[in-house]
């Protein structure tokens, strides 16, 4: 593949060949999704992990060829690895109080409260209705 | 002072680091957003997890409308990096053109968006509603500031650049833009597709 920082070059064929694979890409990461909403499967999974698998293929995609982060100087990669890793500890120093409502020695009474009452409310076919604290 | 001292923005083009120091700005820029979304991305996903009862929330969101969008926004970056191609060849009017081409693609996105609240909120679907919805209007409102930000920068550039001004900024410009359109690739299925 030819470089696409050198000089005066028309990289426009390249670009539309980018944009084409990213549309097709989108419509991969819809087709579970439409086919678990038309005949009503519980495929929740499938269509997850299909999305975001695809998500970061077109992120991977727009950082290399539109954004040419691959040829950029190198401390502009580890730039912004650093703040992913920030992002790591957030999510790693806070995720046990969200994510999980009991423990060993602990209890979110509040918090499972609410998830049993959403989900009772779900299984009563109460879709919409307002959270209540 | 005169300003025939300082002909040309200065900060703008030189590179003390190996990159235009406008470039580098913007790559700064990126990152304090990669922390800024990031942050409010991560809490939503570890939400998620920990109320799988928001499914029934989610279920309102219009994954054609969300579609239709994650669609013009991935044109509109089409169109940022064939105005930076049109740049490199210092074709400013091309480049301008192209810029023009990616502010339509922020009008609609935005128009799309407007539609696709309205019809929320006029169901009860607000801010204030349900958790769910409060990071949904948070998370997709500070993207839509982004898009509103970026197209109303572009058009300042898309100006300068049809006289054949100053065409590094196109560039600078299509890096935020591409970023923002990495922020959406990553929403869509956070809020459309995970039902």
């Amino acid at each position: 593949m030819s470089d696409p920082h050198a000089p005066h070059a028309d990289h426009s064929k390249h670009y539309i060949k980018i944009w084409i694979a990213l549309l097709v890409l989108l419509m991969v990461s819809l087709v579970p999704a439409i086919i678990a909403q038309q005949l009503h499967l519980n495929i929740t999974g499938i269509v997850v992990v299909t999305a975001f698998a695809v998500a970061f293929i077109k992120a991977y995609l727009v950082i290399k060829h539109f954004m040419h982060l691959t040829i950029e100087k190198k401390y502009v990669g580890f730039l912004f690895l650093t703040m992913l890793a920030f992002m790591l500890v957030f999510v790693g120093g806070v995720s046990p109080d969200v994510m999980k409502h009991e423990g060993q020695r602990w209890t979110n009474d509040a918090a499972k409260k609410v998830v049993d009452e959403g989900m009772k409310a779900e299984k009563a076919g109460g879709h919409g209705e307002p959270e209540k604290h | 002072m005169s300003s025939s001292a300082f002909p040309r923005p200065i900060a703008t083009t030189r590179s003390a680091t190996g990159i235009s120091t406008g470039k580098l700005a913007v790559w700064w820029l990126i990152a304090s957003e990669i922390v800024i979304f990031g942050g409010v991305l991560g809490s939503y996903i570890m939400h998620r997890i920990g109320h799988p009862e928001w499914a029934s929330q989610a279920e309102h969101t219009n994954t054609w409308l969300g579609a239709f969008n994650t669609i013009v926004l991935l044109s509109s970056s089409l169109s940022a990096v064939l105005a930076h191609n049109a740049a490199e060849m210092k074709d400013g009017k091309k480049a301008a053109k192209f810029l023009w081409f990616t502010i339509l693609g922020a009008a609609t996105f935005l128009v799309v968006k407007s539609f696709e609240w309205t019809h929320e909120i006029n169901a009860g679907l607000t801010i204030t509603s349900h958790t769910f919805w409060s990071f949904y209007y948070t998370a997709a409102g500070i993207h839509g500031l982004h898009v509103l930000v970026g197209g109303i920068i572009m058009a300042v550039i898309a100006v300068d650049a049809a006289k054949g001004k100053d065409l590094q900024r196109v560039e600078a410009v299509g890096l935020y833009w591409h970023f923002v359109d990495i922020v959406w690739i990553f929403l869509f299925p956070l809020l459309y597709i995970s039902k």
